[in-house]
C-alpha cells in the first residue's frame, strides 16, 4: 500500500519513539503539519525556530533522547542554525526537519528558499535533502541513528514540498548499516592495561571529565573510578554533574573560571585522566604548559579530539562507558597497594589550595551580589533542580555556584556560548522532566534574546523559573573590558531594559523582584513555589567580576583572583 | 615540524554534495589543498578523490581523521612515500617558432609526451609523469615561451593492488 511523504514521516518518527515536536510552520511544511496533527506526537509551538532548537537541546539533554525540531523552509531553516550549530559544540542529538521549496523550484531563487543543507554542512554531523519520496524513510532512520550514535549530535534533514506528496510504499531497513560510518565504541584492551599500569604508580593523579561522560551516562562508573583508585576529579562546564559538588574528591571545575584547587592541581598532576572531554581553550589556557608534568591519558569516541589540541601518552579511542566500566574491572584485578597511604600527600597539598582560595564573594546588606542569588539558590534547590543557563558571567556564578549532583542537570550552551540558550532549553529540559524544577539562571541581556519564548512556556503551563541576575550591563564583556581595556565599557551598558516583572506580568506569568540583599530569599522561596512560570528580577551588583580568572590564553595557573 | 606534501586518497560515496563536504572541511578548518582530482571508480557508487596537501605529521593525522569523521567518507588512505604510483597529466601550450620547433620536439621526445595540437605559433604538448618530471619539462619549456597550461593534479595508486 502506498502513503504520502508526509505519513511516511510520521510513521518513521513514531517508529523512533518521538513524543514532542518542537517547530513553527509556514508554507513548505504545511503538509507535514496537516499530518502531525492526526497523530499522537506532542507538537510545542515555540516564537521562534531558534527557540525551537534550543528547546530541543534541553530536552535531549534532560530526556537523553533525540530532540526533534520541525520548521518550514528559507527563513525558518536559517532561524535555526544558531541553535544547530550549539548542538554541534555540546555534542547534543538532534533531528532538525526543515521544508524545502518544490523540487522543480530548487535552484530557481524560488520564495523562502535558502539552501540549508549547505549552510549547515559544517555545523551538523550529517545533513540530507531528500530528492525521492522512496527514501524518505530510511532517511529518516538513518538520521536519527546518526545523531544518537558515536559522538552525538544534530542531523538535519531538508524535504521538498512535493515529497511530502509524492506516493510510496513504507519501506524502512531494519537495522541501519552505514559502510562509512562505523564509530568505535570498544577500546584497545593493550592500550588499557597501559592506563591500569599508570594508576598505579602516579603520585599525583587526577581526573578531568567532560560532557562525553554526561551524554554516554558514565557516571557511575566515573565515580567508582575516582574512589576505587582515590582519584580527584574535575570537569569541564559541559561536564558539571559527572561527578557529584559535594564529593571529597571533588576539585570544582577547571579552566578560565575554575576553581584555584583544581588549575593548581592540573599543572601539578603527574598523570591526567581525561575523560570524554575535547581541551577547549577556555579550558587549557596555553597549551604548553597545561599539564606540563603530566603524562595524559586521552578516552574519547572521537578520534579527532584526540592530540587536536593537546600531547597525549595514551590515546584511547571508545564509548566513556564501555571504556570506563573495563577499566574498573581491570584496576579490581590488580593490587593497587595501600592507595589511601599512597595518595594522602596528594590530596593533602590539594586541601591546601583549596583552602588558600575558596569561591568568594562580600555581602553587605545594601546591594545584592550575583554570587549571593546562584548561593540562595543553590541552598534551596539543593542538588535537585535543573539547572539551566544563559551566557555571561551569569552562566559562570551558576557553574560555581551550583553544586550539580547528577548529569543532565545542568545545562549550558558550552562550546558555542549562545545567549538566549536557557529560557527555550529550560522549556525543553521542562517537556523531559515534568516533575523537576528547572530553573534558567539569566543575565539581563541574554534573557532578552529568546524572551519570546515566555509566551511558549505560559500557553503549555511549563513552570520554569527565570532568575535574571540583573546587573544593568552584558557584564562578561564589561568584565574584560574593566580587566584588560582600562574600563572602556564600549556598548556593553545596557541603558534601558524593560521592567522584567510587569514584562513577565504581561506574557501571563508571575514576575518578582528583590533590590535588597534581605528580600533574596523570600523572592527565591516565593518564586520556586509558584506553581507556573516565573520571572524573577535580581538587581544585583553592576560591576562585579568572576573570580578566578585565567586571562585568556595565559597559562592556566596565572590566575586573577579576587 | 616542517611541512610537507601528502598524497590523500580518498574513497567516498558517490553522491551529490560530497565534494562540498570535502572541500568545505579543508576551508574550514584552514588545511591547505595543493590539488584535488575526482572520478568514479569502477565501483559507480563510489568515488575516489585525491588531494594532495601540505601539512606537518601531527596535521596530517588531524586532516585523515576528520575526512574520517565525514559520513559518506569511506576510506582514507595516505599515499605518500615510494609505495604508489602517481601521476599527473598536463596540456602545455608553448611558443613554437619555426626556429624552436625542433628543439620542442626534442624535448617532448624526452619526456615521450605527444604533440596533440599544432597552430601557426603554437604547439601543444601532452605530457604525463610524477611531479618530479613535470616540474623538469616545465623548467625546459619556460625559455621558449609557455603561453598557457592545465594539469590535473596528482592521482594515484598503491603499487600492490589494496
Ligand atoms: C548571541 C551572542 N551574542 C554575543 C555574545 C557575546 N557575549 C558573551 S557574554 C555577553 C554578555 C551577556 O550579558 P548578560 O546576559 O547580561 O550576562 P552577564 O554577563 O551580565 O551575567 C556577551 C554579549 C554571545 N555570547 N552570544
Ligand atoms: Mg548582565
Amino acid at each position: 500500500m502506498k502513503i504520502n511523504g508526509t505519513q511516511i514521516l510520521m510513521k518513521a518518527l513514531q517508529e523512533e519513539g518521538v513524543d514532542v515536536i518542537f517547530g513553527y510552520p509556514g508554507g513548505a511544511v504545511i503538509d507535514i503539519y496537516d499530518e502531525l496533527v492526526k497523530t499522537d506526537i506532542r507538537h510545542i509551538l515555540v516564537r521562534h525556530e531558534q527557540g525551537a532548537v534550543h528547546a530541543a537541546d534541553g530536552y535531549a539533554r534532560a530526556s537523553g533522547k533525540v530532540g526533534v525540531c520541525l520548521v518550514t523552509s528559507g527563513p525558518g531553516a536559517t532561524n535555526t542554525v544558531t541553535g544547530i550549530a550549539s548542538a554541534y559544540m555540546d555534542s547534543i542529538p538532534l533531528v532538525v526537519i526543515t521544508g524545502q521549496v518544490p523540487s522543480a523550484l530548487i535552484g530557481n531563487d524560488a520564495f523562502q528558499e535558502v539552501d540549508i543543507v549547505g549552510i549547515t554542512r559544517p555545523c551538523t554531523k550529517h545533513n540530507y535533502l531528500v530528492q525521492n519520496v522512496e527514501d524518505l524513510g530510511r532517511i529518516i532512520k538513518e538520521a536519527f541513528y546518526i545523531a544518537r550514535s558515536g559522538r552525538p549530535g544534530p542531523v538535519l534533514v531538508d524535504i521538498p514540498k512535493d515529497v511530502g506528496k509524492a506516493l510510496a510504499a513504507y519501506k524502512v531497513p531494519k537495522e541501519i548499516k552505514l559502510k562509512s560510518y562505523n564509530p568505535t565504541y570498544n577500546p584497545n584492551l593493550r592500550q588499557l592495561k597501559k592506563v591500569t599500569d599508570l594508576i598505579k604508580t602516579a603520585r599525583r593523579p587526577m581526573i578531568f571529565a567532560g560532557g562525553g561522560v554526561v551524554l554516554s551516562k558514565s557516571h557511575m562508573e566515573l565515580r567508582e573510578l575516582a574512589r576505587k583508585a582515590q582519584i580527584p576529579v574535575t570537569t569541564s562546564l559541559m561536564g558539571l554533574g559527572a561527578f557529584p559538588a559535594t564529593d571529597p574528591l571533588w576539585l570544582g571545575m577547571i579552566g578560565m573560571h575554575g576553581t584555584y584547587r583544581s588549575n593548581m592541581a592540573t599543572a601539578a598532576c603527574d598523570l591526567m585522566i581525561a575523560i570524554g572531554v575535547r581541551f577547549d581553550d577556555r579550558v587549557t589556557g596555553r597549551t604548553d604548559t597545561f599539564a606540563a608534568q603530566a603524562q595524559i591519558v586521552h578516552i574519547d569516541i572521537d578520534p579527532t579530539s584526540i592530540r587536536k589540541n593537546i600531547p597525549v601518552s595514551v590515546p584511547v579511542v571508545g564509548d566513556c562507558k564501555i571504556t570506563l566500566s573495563q577499566l574498573n574491572e581491570l584496576l579490581a584485578d590488580t593490587d593497587m597497594g595501600d592507595l589511601k597511604a599512597k595518595r594522602s600527600g596528594w590530596l593533602h597539598q590539594i586541601e591546601g589550595w583549596k583552602n588558600a582560595a575558596r569561591l568568594s564573594y562580600e555581602q553587605d546588606d545594601k546591594i545584592i551580589k550575583p554570587q549571593f542569588v546562584v548561593q540562595k539558590l543553590n541552598e534551596l534547590t539543593q542538588g535537585k533542580a535543573i539547572i539551566c543557563t544563559e551566557v555571561g558571567q551569569n552562566q559562570m556564578w551558576a557553574a560555581q555556584y551550583c553544586q550539580i549532583e547528577e548529569p543532565g542537570h545542568f545545562i549550558t550552551s558550552g562550546g558555542l556560548g549562545v545567549m538566549g540558550f536557557g529560557l527555550p532549553a529550560a522549556i525543553g529540559a521542562q517537556m523531559a522532566r515534568p516533575d523537576k524544577l528547572v530553573v534558567d539562571v539569566a543575565g539581563d541581556g541574554s534573557i532578552q534574546m529568546n524572551i519570546q519564548e515566555m509566551a511558549t512556556a505560559v500557553q503549555y503551563c511549563l513552570p520554569v523559573k527565570i532568575v535574571i541576575l540583573n546587573n544593568g550591563y552584558l557584564g562578561m564583556v564589561r568584565q574584560w573590558q574593566e580587566l584588560f581595556y582600562e574600563k572602556r565599557y564600549a556598548c556593553t551598558c545596557m541603558e534601558h531594559a524593560p521592567d522584567f516583572v510587569r514584562l513577565a506580568e504581561a506574557y501571563g506569568a508571575v514576575g518578582l523582584r528583590a533590590e535588597k540583599p534581605d528580600e533574596v530569599e523570600k523572592v527565591l522561596r516565593e518564586g520556586l513555589a509558584v506553581k507556573g512560570p516565573v520571572i524573577m528580577d535580581f538587581v544585583v551588583a553592576k560591576e562585579e567580576c568572576v573570580y578566578p580568572m585565567v586571562p585568556a590564553g595565559a597559562a592556566i595557573t596565572e590566575m586573577l583572583l579576587v | 615540524m616542517t611541512n610537507e606534501k601528502h598524497v590523500l586518497s580518498i574513497l567516498v560515496d558517490n553522491q551529490p554534495g560530497v565534494l562540498s563536504r570535502i572541500s568545505g572541511l579543508f576551508s574550514g578548518r584552514g588545511y591547505n589543498i595543493e590539488s584535488l582530482c575526482v572520478a568514479e571508480t569502477t565501483d559507480p557508487n563510489i568515488s575516489r578523490l585525491t588531494v594532495v596537501t601540505k601539512a606537518n605529521q601531527p596535521l596530517v593525522e588531524q586532516i585523515k581523521k576528520q575526512l574520517n569523521k565525514l559520513i559518506n567518507i569511506i576510506k582514507v588512505h595516505e599515499l605518500t612515500g615510494s609505495k604508489y604510483v602517481h601521476r599527473e597529466l598536463a596540456l602545455i601550450k608553448v611558443n613554437a617558432k619555426t626556429e624552436n620547433r625542433a628543439e620542442i620536439l626534442r624535448i617532448v621526445d624526452i619526456f615521450r609526451g605527444k604533440i596533440v595540437d599544432v597552430g601557426p605559433d603554437h604547439y601543444t604538448i601532452e605530457v604525463t609523469g610524477d611531479e618530479g618530471k613535470m616540474e623538469a619539462i616545465l623548467t625546459l619549456l619556460r625559455p621558449i615561451g609557455i603561453k598557457e597550461i592545465a594539469r590535473t593534479g596528482t592521482i594515484a595508486l598503491f603499487r600492490d593492488s589494496k
